[in-house]
């Protein structure tokens, strides 16, 4: 094979990383185009710039009502979703015993099941214990679905953990307790920041259980559902573009805690 | 480390998630099986072990032609998405610096973290009659295609959906591919197509099964693509599931069909991981 076929090729293939990229990327974008398009239903040529959608969704209670919701349904979430993952975490770091497997799979298999299943389970079960319609039922499915991505982000950061710490604060007299407290936790705390912030960006973007157990209680993404079913709305792009720019933050913010821990210790 | 006794303290760490999970995983969906068998009487389930519910799905063919359009959906969206993904996680994996690699994977686990709803509005925008590709194509002089409600338009979705995961997965069993065979191959003239196909694909085979049959749950399971861009009629079993939830309290036939396809997936699973880890050359 020549060298200048060689070069064609790759150019070739860089090309379609790129084609895919743009794929992907192009619906992102374009909710951010169309969210400041005067256009009801944008086409090509593009419409005036225009601001009026968010304005329609800063004055909508509805909206409001919603995004307290989801900050709230949020941040409880992330909280309980990053301490039940930091135990599973830590349990498939430091133990053995008999059923591990199972252990893991309960704890980490749940993203694996169709979410409108999910859904269904949730809703069934739920109303029968009288837990439906709220927003602790959103919370409650949300604990489930997010626990294995803090389990996963906390048990990576404990690989990078010496074994012999640990061992080396028994030794010094301090208990399991103690050494909880003052090795191990510290040291994963920029997985558990990390956790916490993409645990509650998962849950700022779940919107099919939430549909099926939230009743009135409804959090945004479930609205954008109720938009999307109804009338043709640019409101969408608004409020998709906001919650893309808050999602966005807790992304880079759990990446850049990540990547300067890993740097410390390597 | 292991003891005879558990302490208090790893019974702190552990139970937790253990409790949580069998309370809020295990058991709701244990409960769908139990309720497959009620009944529902005056708007009210009540609990039975009757199999009527299995009878009226099973027996329907409005069941069994969404299953069919169902599998048939979700196995062209996982063809379709591999396939498309190859060649960019290959050149990922084997072409790029180190930092290019980190940056690549970095944006395309964004997609994660966005709406899919939003996207998927925004894919309406762009394919629908008078929408963006259509006006693009009508400058060159060509179209209206007809892309929303159609299968091409949940295809779209559905391939927007996996497409990250896919390209990732692969770039991972690519970067576990030994890069001395890709030299060996190369030094015995095999040529760089044949080099992918008989060296490259094979050594990658777990994971190019695995990324497929992630995109094949995804999309099995999805129910806004078929909807929103594929128009929802006729359905596929996830429309079934929310239509009959939300239209009433026939909840036991909803899971029926959520069982059914439960325990398609597993099959699947199943084939699809015993394919991956079979010994080659059998």
């Amino acid at each position: 094979m020549t060298g200048n076929s060689n070069r064609l090729i790759d150019a070739a293939l860089k090309l379609h990383i790129a084609a895919c990229v743009v794929f992907i990327f192009a619906p992102i974008l374009g909710s951010f185009v169309f969210s400041l398009n005067s256009d009801r239903f944008p086409s090509l040529p593009l419409g005036q710039f225009s601001t009026e959608w968010y304005r329609l969704i800063w004055e909508d209670p509805f909206v409001w009502a919603g995004f307290f919701n989801t900050v709230i349904v949020g941040l409880v979430v992330a909280v309980i979703a990053t301490v039940l993952g930091f135990g599973g975490a830590y349990t498939d770091f430091r133990y053995k015993f008999l059923g591990k497997n199972v252990y893991l799979a309960l704890a980490l298999l749940p993203p694996t099941i169709p979410v409108v299943i999910m859904g269904l389970a949730m809703l069934a079960f739920l109303s029968r214990v009288s837990l439906s319609g709220s927003t602790i039922s959103v919370i409650i499915a949300h604990g489930v679905m997010c626990s294995p991505f803090a389990m996963a982000i906390i048990r990576l950061r404990l690989s990078q953990m010496d074994p012999d710490l640990e061992a080396a604060a028994w030794n010094l007299g301090s208990n399991e307790w103690a050494t909880l407290r003052h090795v191990i936790i510290p040291f994963a705390r920029p997985a558990i920041l990390a956790a916490l912030f993409i645990t509650m960006a998962v849950s700022f973007d779940e919107f099919a259980v939430a549909w099926f157990v939230s009743g009135l209680d409804e959090t945004l993404p479930v609205k954008i559902l109720g938009f999307l079913q109804g009338q043709v709305s640019p409101r969408i792009n608004a409020i998709g573009s906001l919650a893309f720019l808050s999602s966005i933050t807790l992304i880079i913010l759990a990446q850049v805690l990540l990547r300067r821990a890993s740097r410390g210790t390597s | 480390m292991t003891r005879s006794r558990p302490s208090l303290f790893s019974l702190v760490m552990a139970l937790p998630l253990l409790l949580w999970q069998l309370a809020f995983f295990a058991f709701p969906l244990l409960f769908l099986v139990a309720i497959s068998f009620w009944t529902v009487r005056n708007f009210q389930m009540t609990p039975d072990l009757n199999f009527a519910n299995w009878e009226r799905i099973l027996t329907r063919t409005t069941f069994w032609d969404a299953y069919a359009r169902t599998a048939m959906l979700a196995t062209a969206s996982a063809a379709l998405t591999s396939l498309i993904a190859f060649p960019a996680a290959y050149a990922i994996s084997f072409k790029l610096s180190e930092r290019a690699k980190q940056w690549l994977i970095f944006v395309l686990i964004i997609p994660f973290f966005t709406s899919y709803l939003v996207r998927i509005y925004a894919l309406q925008v762009f394919l629908s009659d008078a929408g963006i590709v259509n006006a693009a194509l009508g400058m060159v002089g060509l179209g209206p295609v007809g892309m929303l409600n159609t299968t091409f338009g949940t295809l779209v979705g559905m391939v927007t959906l996996c497409l990250p995961l896919v390209i990732l997965l692969q770039v991972f069993s690519l970067n576990f591919v030994n890069r001395d065979l890709v030299e060996a191959a190369h030094n015995l003239r095999c040529g760089r197509l044949r080099t992918v196909l008989a060296v490259i694909v094979p050594s990658a085979r777990v994971g190019l099964v695995i990324a497929a049959l992630f995109a094949f749950i995804l999309s099995f399971g999805d129910f806004v693509s078929p909807l929103y861009l594929g128009g929802g009629n006729p359905p596929t079993l996830s429309i079934m599931i929310t239509d009959i939830t939300k239209s009433g309290q026939q909840w036991p036939r909803a899971a029926v069909v959520a069982l059914m396809m439960i325990g398609t997936l597993l099959s699947v699973a199943f084939a699809a991981i015993a394919y991956a880890y079979k010994e080659r050359g059998k």
